[in-house]
């Protein structure tokens, strides 16, 4: 029995804050119809995809049901369409699991979400809350994502300094990628002076609002050669939900992603996370979740994110060469920006940014408030 | 059965239902998801400790709640368990079952969790339904679930008495039949005498959709347990075992210039891919029973034939000669069906849920007294969206 899936192809837009010119539907077939010119993959009912597994949000839509309105443009019509509203690194797990049952060979992951439709992301977030109690009060994914920063800075003696660092870098490597969004590049003087949003978060410390959309092909590994001379196979999925309530969770202590991680490392047979990857791409919405996830990863030494910024911890361990969530992403789909620069990075197609020999990958995604839900995704080449 | 042998049988194990009714304000969502999450624990004499993965899915509109399983963490058990949520409109508990299935089989779990939702008193159903139309082009045209085209479909084939009287026999048998289950939202007590006065007075919903052919809008959970082989045999000495789904969805606009893609329904396509490809030539003598999600009497009359794949007006025959009724040849909802409870996101897993009963023969008042060997499950939604899900009481096949 396989224990993997092959990535047989993949297509992106560039991160752009308004794409204001294209609906969603237009910016999904722009990566359709990449993946159908590179692989030549077919809907045929018996040898083509017959399952496309998509990843999109309501309330970010504004639309119920609102993957009736790509049904067409992902190629489900007549075919299968199964929807996963929550970070897109599910997308791939779940699409991972239809291919390993054995139900489909051929799987295509579309995702879409453009957060300048809405008028603000907090006022889509807000409505994680429970109506009753947390709502009212105005809390959303970014003042939550905030108690969250103070009590982990506070843990491993995070300093402004160190996030400065983390935006600038990430502002760095978000100009070597050509799908990256354009950003102006910062000084960490800059990042120090930026406005609170939610304290200790500042606005730089804060991933801009970006409208994107993303495919990717995944297939049986039996079959993985006719679509692709070029695999990159996923050997290791997991995911781990956290308490709801913050009061009920020790938010610095990375419960939710230290159980995905161990999943996954599991599955894929992963002794050692601090020496095996050669890519690490974690899902970092907010500057203090850089050093933050790459301790519940195990990454980083338990409360060391700190001195793991200062000593060179993310030129070392080639961490987030995409530019990361922090450069711009659309909730959502950071877990699937993860995943794709993984696949680039394993590849050899990752440009300016490329990481010599790169054999094992690590692609990370979050969903809901302060990192409620972890996903973990292992690539190796 | 895909391309490839299913890696592994996976089996239900463990079902539960809330009661179904307008209006639960004595439970918030997270309260109303643990009752079915209970029962379907105590269904499968197991613990939360034996679940390693909770499937969510419900429509984020009706409630207005963004990713409401996070919120629902504190009543679904997904607490420290992988998580996903899936949803597909009317069709996520078809979804739910169909990706219950797969991370089952998939090897990566061995007991799945399924949880569909919805709490249609707490939102605008209608005005939920109508947002899922394009903003642009379809929006002001679009009136929630409502539509007599089916209606004036089979006028026009039928002729009116004909076609009417149909549909109403069919809008009877359903409330007789939810009169049997206990957890039914509607179960007026209807009778056949009442047929002309019903079909007359009625009020109209749009042209000769009338009110009482329309489904509720409901609050309710139910939730399905789906474990691998060995794991499902050492839960319970009577897995129901899921034999192959599928899922044919269609695009939102009418697709009147291509002529590329099949014209049928896609109830019509799904049921010939699925019976195609499991060798089943003869489906109204096959299965021993058939949830259907059928919104409307006027669509659970039509979808017949189009379940069945059936000519001319087999269906209609079937229904006048109440060979659907529980006792009936080919027993549709015994559970009563959608008609009687709607909580849309848990619909079609309810549909699952109640078909696996009747293949363990411990339904309740509305157990069919035959053996029901094979079941057939279906859910409908979206833009004219099936999915289609194919249960067994043997490892046989």
């Amino acid at each position: 029995m396989s224990r993997r899936v092959a990535v047989c192809a993949t297509a992106q837009i560039k991160n752009e804050p308004d794409i204001w010119y294209k609906r969603f539907q237009g910016m999904l077939l722009d990566c359709f119809e990449s993946i159908l010119s590179q692989t030549g993959v077919t809907f045929d009912m018996e040898k083509g995809i017959r399952n496309v597994v998509t990843c999109s949000d309501d309330v970010l839509d504004a639309r119920t049901i609102s993957d009736n309105g790509m049904t067409d443009v992902v190629g489900a019509h007549f075919r299968g369409e199964e929807k996963t509203a929550q970070d897109g690194i599910n997308a791939l797990g779940y699409a991972m699991a239809a291919i390993l049952s054995g139900h489909d060979d051929l799987v295509l992951v579309m995702g879409h979400c453009k957060e300048s439709q809405p008028e603000s992301r907090q006022m889509c977030t807000n409505l994680a809350f429970d109506p009753f109690y947390c709502r009212p009060l105005g809390l959303d994914f970014l003042n939550a994502s905030a108690f969250q920063a103070r009590a982990y800075m506070e843990k491993s003696r995070i300093t402004e300094e160190q996030l400065a660092k983390v935006v600038v870098r990430s502002r760095r490597m978000g100009a070597k990628n050509p799908y990256a969004r354009e950003n102006e590049p910062v000084t960490e003087e800059a990042v120090m002076q930026s406005p609170l949003m939610s304290d200790p978060i500042r606005e730089l410390h804060t991933y801009p609002r970006t409208d994107w959309a993303v495919g990717l092909l995944l297939c049986c590994e039996e079959r993985a050669h006719e679509f692709t001379d070029n695999p990159v196979w996923i050997t290791g999925f997991g995911s781990c939900m956290d308490s709801y309530f913050l009061g009920d969770r020790d938010l610095s202590a990375n419960f939710a992603l230290k159980q995905a991680a161990s999943r996954a490392y599991d599955m894929a047979g992963i002794k050692d996370p601090k020496s095996e990857f050669d890519v690490v791409e974690l899902n970092d919405a907010y500057a203090y979740q850089l050093p933050m996830w790459a301790e519940g990863a195990g990454l980083a030494e338990e409360a060391g994110g700190g001195r793991w910024i200062d000593d060179g911890g993310l030129e070392a361990a080639h961490v987030n060469t995409s530019g990361g969530m922090l450069n711009g992403n659309p909730i959502m789909l950071g877990g699937l920006a993860r995943a794709l620069e993984g696949v680039h990075q394993l590849k050899g197609s990752a440009g300016d940014r490329q990481v010599d020999g790169a054999k094992k990958a690590l692609a990370h995604g979050t969903t809901g408030a302060a990192g409620q839900h972890h996903g973990v995704l292992i690539l190796e080449k | 059965m895909g391309y490839r042998k299913k890696n592994r049988h996976v089996g239900i194990v463990g079902v539960g239902e809330t009661k179904f009714s307008s209006h639960r304000e004595e439970v918030n969502q997270p309260e109303m998801i643990h009752e079915a999450v209970r029962q379907a624990l105590d269904d499968a004499g197991i613990t939360m400790d034996d679940v390693d993965c909770v499937v969510h899915g419900n429509m984020e509109l009706f409630e207005m709640v963004h990713q409401p399983d996070l919120w629902h963490t504190l009543g679904s058990g997904a607490y420290g368990k992988t998580a996903y949520r899936l949803t597909t409109g009317g069709t996520t508990g078809g979804t739910l079952a169909c990706a219950g299935d797969n991370l089952a089989a998939s090897g990566m779990h061995d007991v799945v969790m399924t949880i569909g939702f919805e709490k249609l008193q707490e939102g605008h159903t209608t005005g939920g339904i109508t947002n899922m139309a394009d903003p642009l082009w379809a929006r002001k045209l679009q009136s929630g679930a409502l539509t007599d085209s089916t209606a004036v479909k089979l006028i026009e084939e039928f002729g009116p008495e004909r076609a009417r009287t149909a549909a109403m026999i069919y809008r009877i048998i359903m409330d007789k039949h939810a009169c049997l289950n206990p957890n039914s939202h509607r179960a007026f007590g209807l009778d056949w005498d009442q047929m002309a006065d019903l079909m007359e007075n009625s009020p109209p919903l749009i042209g000769d959709l009338r009110l009482i052919h329309m489904c509720s809008q409901s609050d309710g959970a139910c939730v399905v347990i789906f474990a691998g082989e060995e794991k499902a045999k050492q839960i319970t000495d009577k897995p129901v075992w899921v034999r192959d789904h599928i899922t044919v969805h269609r695009e939102e606009t009418l697709n009147l210039c291509n002529n590329y893609y099949p014209t049928d329904t896609t109830h019509r396509f799904a049921a010939e891919k699925l019976y195609e490809r499991n060798g089943i030539t003869e489906p109204l003598d096959y299965f021993d029973v058939f949830e259907m999600y059928d919104p409307s009497a006027w669509w659970g009359t039509d979808w017949l034939r189009e379940f069945f794949l059936l000519d001319d007006d087999a269906h209609l025959k079937l229904v006048e000669n109440k060979e659907i009724m529980i006792d009936g040849k080919m027993p549709i909802n015994p559970s009563g069906g959608v008609i009687a409870a709607n909580p849309i996101g848990a619909t079609a897993l309810v549909r699952v849920a109640e078909a696996a009963k009747q293949i363990r023969g411990n339904a309740g008042p509305h157990q069919i007294q035959k053996p029901v060997n094979h079941a057939l499950a279906s859910a409908f939604g979206g833009t004219m969206w099936t999915v289609l899900m194919m249960l067994e009481k043997e490892l046989n096949w």
